[in-house]
């Protein structure tokens, strides 16, 4: 055995000496940006065009002269919808990459899992996904929009167009929870009432039971929230059933993948959603965005609000770079906290100092021949949700997700 | 009254929709000892095949049941060909490769049809009875079991193709030296078995949200409504489906959906414990 | 395997103390631990269907149990070894019970498959939706889908503000294999293992000669379990989250894939394969051009073709022919095909 515990601590010391070496020399003439995504795998419908918006982004402001007077280079890794690459991947990114700033994380889980390495490593990490809030920490920006930021809107409008007796499904993991807790908040607050809740794992996929369900609480409106593709069945067995002119549908995350182009027109038509973005929207801005996209990569179809989300995340990621004249985590900290806004593809995206978290513009939406057709326009909503729980001006060394009591 | 009839269309159409996700899987493990983890990917391309056909303008029945599983039959053929048939009487073997088969599938129709692939709509309608509205499609997948239990049994039981694949399964050095290729007879039961799985792919295809990665639902039902069938391949069949689908839409009524599946599972432990050869290892033995 | 212990020991020894030394300075010792662990989950089901002819599909549930144990516990005691402790034990009891639920039931090839996949997709189900707020142990939130983040990691037992990871962490997940590389070549080189070889090539045989079978395939799969659990609670360790997906059916399947690309029947041969496959799926991520998935079945499917028996045995023949040295030939992967009434 003695042989072994000298054999092994001449490794250790040789290591310790050689983990120095190895981390090629750092370019110092470019600026690094690292991007973790799901690119193939399960979870792929959002990952694959998020990516795209992040090579787009980054072409763009490379094109413009990159920033600082430096080009921005990409270190992108395929995570493959396996969480465990995902820690694995922070680490190559910080540690051997050194990039100076991460974007990407799809999941909440995978966020949770890499967060607190880009914390431990100083790296700055954009996190640009719609998501159910809560995140406190300093080192974090979060561009996408949250349950409240969607509810609020969301449920006086689909509750004026139907009734006040709402039936809530919702996709049974944290997201699904908070959100139908929101929904339950604003539709007593508007005066209406929640007749069932029921929640559904990821991978339900049969709703007949469902749907008799439904019909025996008889609601004037149903609520879903419901994610991913096992959950798309219950909109197509909802209209199998001939129940989509009885009774209307409103949803959170129907879309947000481009779920809706799933469906055929039949099944998706008067859907209410509530998103920050719409391929549809008609801004200048918009489609300024879809002739550069279609420029790249011949086809505007798979642009969706996540891959807007990371567009913008990019942008003001180099706004605050742009501002701080330097690439330190801090500095850039301190230049977004500013409240700094950019013009995005989907309005005007604010920075909220308190949160890290991103005031945006919310658009109600029907979906329409697999469009998203907008009805109105809420501009600049702010993320009340997790303004409630978090306040990093007052307290910069947070560190946690607070789930928010409503 | 009205309830109690939704409930039971649910109820039936519960067990039809297990009878045909497992029918593929069940020929080609009942009849070849072939565990096909691809079995779920057959299905997904069955959904394709179909919405693929209806969009170049074929009607849907016509591309539901027919050119989904002649696709699907033929991809299986090139499969068995290309692949299976080198792994005969090796088990395990042959489920890393169909592993790998599945996972290549996924790979392809990612990059052939991409995440966002707009379905079919049903095409029967639903209509109302009493207060209730019902899935007039589940009505089609109910018959479509129906006839696709009756055609196998008669096929097997009834023809000469039917005896002479049994013979072979059973003892494929008798029927080789009668003069049967056993060689051939694998090929053409791979065949009929990716057939099954295609049929069955576009039969649900309306029905559910068609991702690439959709198949991975189906397997692992399938699978267990296969082996704890037993030996004897449609009374096997029918029988744990019909126990499966009762005890899942049973819970699924009375709770959730998800106490539902999750009674299934424990169905099939304590099914499998009492008869650890499967229903068909106690009951019906000796039956097709 | 060779005739004289000691020397077998002090080869294992050797040869792991070079790699431990060697492959910290290619690969980077954070991706090095999971592989490392990823090596020792492969072993477990190698130890139980290589050599006890157990094939089990759900060899996933005892690595998640082993993880949620630890993070369960960790949150609630706050110090991590007795966590460590409990997330060996608590897979050990679990499959303890389940084996002997099987094993007494005489259940056996896919039967016996079908089981523990059954087995895991109803732990998988649970934990997947346990993501309401009812859902409790002590302090810790089953957190459903998104699983549990933010729980105290590996300490110096006794000091829990004494924090164990990177480089150290690797060598103390990298000797854990080796201590367990050691247990598993003492276990089969006892009576203990001799029988269950025995019990795998010919249950009857074995049952007539007196041996209590289904008590030692109990055992034996306990064992194996237990490997999963630390396997598990090391994993937890170095993800600091658990999340369902460690229970899920494509984690079984991984596991299984690991053993068969390896070379069942060996005890190299899943570590090999286990930490092959993990570190081929890492270099495929950080390309971009085609599929992943399509890539990594394509591997496989050709390996199953080509390269049937694994690539231990592969190699190992391979070696034999070059250096013509006349030791037995490795013997060829038994497994009975499933066989019905």
């Amino acid at each position: 055995m003695s042989l072994n515990r000298r054999e092994l601590l001449g490794g250790a010391a040789a290591l310790s000496t050689a983990a120095m070496l190895p981390s090629a020399a750092m370019a110092a003439d470019t600026i690094q940006l690292g991007s973790i995504l799901d690119t193939s795998g399960i979870f792929d419908a959002y990952g694959k065009p998020m990516d795209q918006a992040m090579r787009l982004a980054v072409k763009e402001i490379n094109d413009a002269g990159g920033l600082l007077g430096k080009q921005v280079e990409v270190a992108a890794y395929d995570t493959q919808s396996d969480m465990a690459l995902y820690s694995q991947y922070a680490q190559q990114l910080t540690r051997q990459d050194k990039v100076d700033v991460v974007h990407g994380g799809i999941l909440s889980a995978s966020r949770e899992a890499i967060r607190q390495t880009m914390r431990k490593t100083k790296t700055l990490y954009f996190y640009n996904v719609q998501y159910e809030g809560g995140v406190c920490d300093r080192n974090i920006f979060v561009t996408g929009v949250t349950p409240a930021q969607q509810v609020e809107v969301l449920v006086p409008y689909a509750m004026k167009k139907s009734g006040p007796k709402v039936h809530i499904l919702a996709a049974d993991y944290n997201y699904g929870q908070i959100t139908a807790r929101w929904i339950q908040k604003f539709v007593e607050e508007n005066g209406g009432e929640v007749v069932a809740t029921d929640f559904f794992p990821l991978d339900v996929a049969d709703f007949g039971s469902t749907i008799t369900k439904i019909q025996q609480t008889a609601p004037d409106l149903v609520f879903a929230p419901l994610v991913g593709g096992a959950h798309l069945s219950f909109f197509r067995q909802w209209s199998a059933a001939g129940m989509k002119d009885k009774i209307p549908l409103a949803s959170t995350t129907m879309g947000v993948g481009n779920e809706h182009k799933v469906l055929t027109p039949e099944e998706g038509n008067g859907i209410m959603v509530a998103y920050n973005y719409s391929q549809e929207l008609d801004t200048p801005a918009n489609i300024a965005f879809k002739e550069k996209w279609q420029a790249e990569y011949g086809d505007t179809t798979a642009i969706h609000e996540l891959a807007v989300s990371t567009y913008q995340g990019i942008m003001l990621w180099a706004a605050g770079v742009q501002k701080a004249g330097s690439i330190e985590r801090d500095a850039v900290v301190d230049a977004l906290e500013t409240g700094i806004s950019i013009e995005g593809p989907a309005g005007k995206v604010t920075i909220d100092p308190q949160t890290h978290h991103a005031t945006v513009d919310v658009h109600i939406m029907e979906f329409e021949g697999q469009g998203m057709t907008v009805i109105e326009t809420l501009p600049q909503r702010a993320p009340i949700d997790t303004q409630a729980v978090c306040d990093l001006q007052a307290n910069p060394g947070d560190n946690t997700q607070y789930e928010i009591e409503i | 009254m009205d309830l109690s009839f939704v409930i039971l269309v649910e109820v039936l159409y519960g067990v039809a929709s297990l009878v045909l996700i497992s029918a593929g899987l069940a020929v080609v493990f009942g009849m070849m000892k072939v565990i096909n983890l691809a079995h779920g990917e057959f299905m997904m391309m069955g959904g394709y095949a179909t919405i693929t056909a209806v969009g170049l303008g074929v009607n849907v029945f016509v591309a539901m049941l027919v050119i989904a599983p002649l696709v699907v039959g033929l991809i299986g053929l090139i499969v068995e060909r290309l692949v299976i048939r080198h792994l005969y009487g090796r088990l395990v073997d042959t489920m890393l490769a169909t592993w790998g088969l599945s996972l290549v599938f996924i790979g392809l129709a990612t990059m052939i049809f991409g995440n966002t692939t707009t379905g079919i709509s049903t095409p029967i309608p639903g209509f109302a009875f009493g207060g209730y509205q019902v899935n007039g499609y589940n009505f089609f997948i109910i018959i479509v079991s129906i006839v696709l239990v009756i055609a196998m049994y008669a096929v097997l039981r009834g023809t000469r193709a039917g005896l002479i694949a049994r013979g072979t399964m059973q003892r494929s050095n008798m029927a080789a030296a009668l003069g049967y290729s056993p060689d051939r007879i694998y090929m053409m039961t791979f065949f009929c078995g990716s057939a099954l799985s295609g049929l069955a792919g576009a039969v649900l295809a309306p029905l559910v949200g068609l991702v690439p990665t959709s198949g991975g639902a189906y397997i692992a039902k399938a699978f267990i409504t296969v082996i704890s069938g037993g030996p004897s391949l449609i009374a096997g069949l029918v029988s744990s489906a019909t126990s499966f689908g009762l005890v899942s839409q049973f819970f699924t009524f009375a709770i959730s959906p998800v106490i539902g599946e999750v009674a299934l599972l424990i169905a099939a432990v304590v099914l499998l414990r009492t008869m650890p050869q499967g229903i068909t290892g106690r009951f019906f033995k000796g039956k097709l | 395997m060779g005739r004289n212990g000691s020397h077998d020991v002090i080869i294992t020894l050797v040869v792991s103390a070079l790699l431990i030394w060697l492959l910290p300075l290619m690969i980077s010792t954070y991706t090095l631990t999971v592989l490392v662990i990823y090596g020792m989950l492969g072993l477990s089901l190698g130890l139980i269907w290589g050599f006890g002819g157990i094939l089990c599909f759900g060899q996933a549930a005892f690595f998640g149990l082993g993880a949620y144990t630890y993070a369960i516990a960790a949150i609630n005691i706050g110090e991590s070894t007795l966590p460590m402790v409990l997330a060996v034990l608590v897979p050990a009891v679990f499959a303890a019970l389940l084996g002997a639920m099987m094993f007494y039931g005489r259940l056996t090839d896919v039967y016996l498959g079908v089981i523990t996949l059954v087995v895991t997709l109803i732990l998988f189900k649970f934990v997947n939706s346990t993501a309401g707020p009812q859902y409790v142990i002590g302090n810790a939130r089953l957190g459903g889908f998104n699983g549990i983040p933010g729980f105290q990691t590996l300490n110096v037992p006794g000091d829990p503000s004494a924090y164990i990871w990177g480089d150290p962490y690797f060598y103390v997940c990298a000797i854990a294999l080796v201590a367990v590389f050691l247990l598993v070549t003492w276990l089969l080189r006892s009576s203990f293992g001799r029988i269950a070889v025995g019990i795998r090539e010919n249950e009857v045989r074995m049952g007539l000669m007196g041996y209590d079978i289904a008590a030692r395939k109990t055992v034996l799969f306990a064992i194996g379990a237990a490997i999963a659990g630390l396997a598990g609670a090391l994993f937890a360790n170095w993800g600091e989250i658990v999340t369902p997906k460690l229970f899920s059916l494509g984690q079984s399947a991984e596991i299984i894939i690991w053993c068969i690309v390896g070379g069942l029947g060996t005890r190299f041969g899943p570590i090999v394969g286990a930490a092959g496959l993990a570190y081929l799926k890492f270099m495929l991520g950080q390309q971009s051009m085609i599929d992943n998935t399509l890539i990594m079945g394509l591997i496989l499917v050709l390996f199953v073709v080509f390269l049937p028996r694994g690539l231990v045995p592969a190699v190992a023949s391979l070696l034999n022919s070059i250096f013509g040295r006349t030791k037995r030939k490795p013997r060829p992967r038994r497994m009975r095909t499933a066989r019905h009434g």
